[in-house]
């Protein structure tokens, strides 16, 4: 495989940064996972889909929109009607999948270099995502695992939550770095580690 | 203004794209009637009250959605997938094919 560069690599520093004062709000670190792939369901094929995904990754996804579920390797989520992202630590995810989802269940398409993957974690995430996006990120209306899609001034943002205060942001790669950098914009008045 | 999409929930109006009167029947592409062609492509209700409209959530799921809305008050009265009920009423439709 092409060895993948970050392309937040010019911007990206290590250490606490703004607020800090009072102790780090939120930490920001980029997840890189091995491999990103898209999977989409022809209409009625969805439960074939979402049971090929949970033979490949072991992870379970329970009916509903946005539904989503991760493990130490993999995460996956819907984020629209049908269609589900689905990352692996390692590379090599969009081979798993050929040959299980087939022709006549949907499509693969290999993201491994068109997304950024961005974490975001830490008792202040919720509040610091809330400038950005204009979607309830409250653990009830956002519970772990799940997902959903959203945009901030035209970056379309597909965004897990990782945990009670832990979210993974995955961009477009071309936008990563311009996002990157609002992101700690947004993060100075809270105070926020680099890691 | 909130559009409550049947996927994502509700979201803010500048997550969607409108795509048009949801009230068009497109003739069929075989059509050479001038008439029905201007009416498609010209011709609009501009009521003031209940609109039938098409809207895609371009800045979520990408669906397109059937979407009523009060002209006079913003108010959304109703959502659905356009795919549910067919195709929407203007775009890819069938010829022939019901609303």
């Amino acid at each position: 495989m092409v060895e993948q560069l970050s392309p937040l690599e010019p911007v990206f520093r290590p250490g606490s940064h703004g607020n800090f004062v009072d102790g780090v709000g939120v930490t920001l670190s980029e997840i890189a996972p091995g491999s990103i792939v898209q999977l989409a369901a022809w209409p009625g094929e969805e439960k074939k889909l979402m049971a090929t995904i949970g033979s490949v990754t072991g992870l379970k996804l329970a009916d509903g929109a946005g539904t989503g579920a991760s493990s130490e390797r993999y995460t996956a989520f819907g984020f629209a009607p049908g269609k589900f992202l689905v990352s692996d630590a390692s590379e090599g995810l969009a081979t798993a999948f050929a040959g299980k989802v087939t022709a006549a269940i949907g499509t693969i398409t290999d993201l491994s270099h068109g997304r950024t993957a961005i974490r975001i974690g830490g008792p202040k995430s919720e509040w610091v995502l809330a400038k950005l996006f204009a979607v309830d990120f409250a653990l009830a209306a956002f519970p772990q695992g799940s997902g959903i899609s959203t945009t901030h001034h035209d970056v379309f943002t597909q965004i897990q939550r990782s945990g009670p205060d832990s979210f993974d942001l995955y961009v477009f790669r071309s936008f990563a770095r311009s996002f990157w950098k609002m992101l700690c914009h947004a993060s100075d008045e809270v105070g926020y580690e680099v890691r | 203004m909130l559009i409550t999409c049947p996927y994502c929930g509700p979201r803010d109006v500048s997550e969607f794209a409108y795509q048009g009167d949801g009230n068009r029947t497109r003739p069929d592409p075989a059509s050479t009637d001038p008439e029905a062609w201007n009416a498609y492509v010209y011709d609009r209700l501009n009521p003031a009250g209940l609109h039938n409209e098409i809207w895609q959530h371009a800045g979520g799921c990408r669906a397109h959605l059937a979407v009523v809305r009060d002209t006079l008050t913003h108010e959304i009265s109703s959502v659905r997938f356009a795919r549910e009920h067919g195709a929407p009423a203007h775009g890819r439709r069938k010829p022939g094919a019901k609303a």
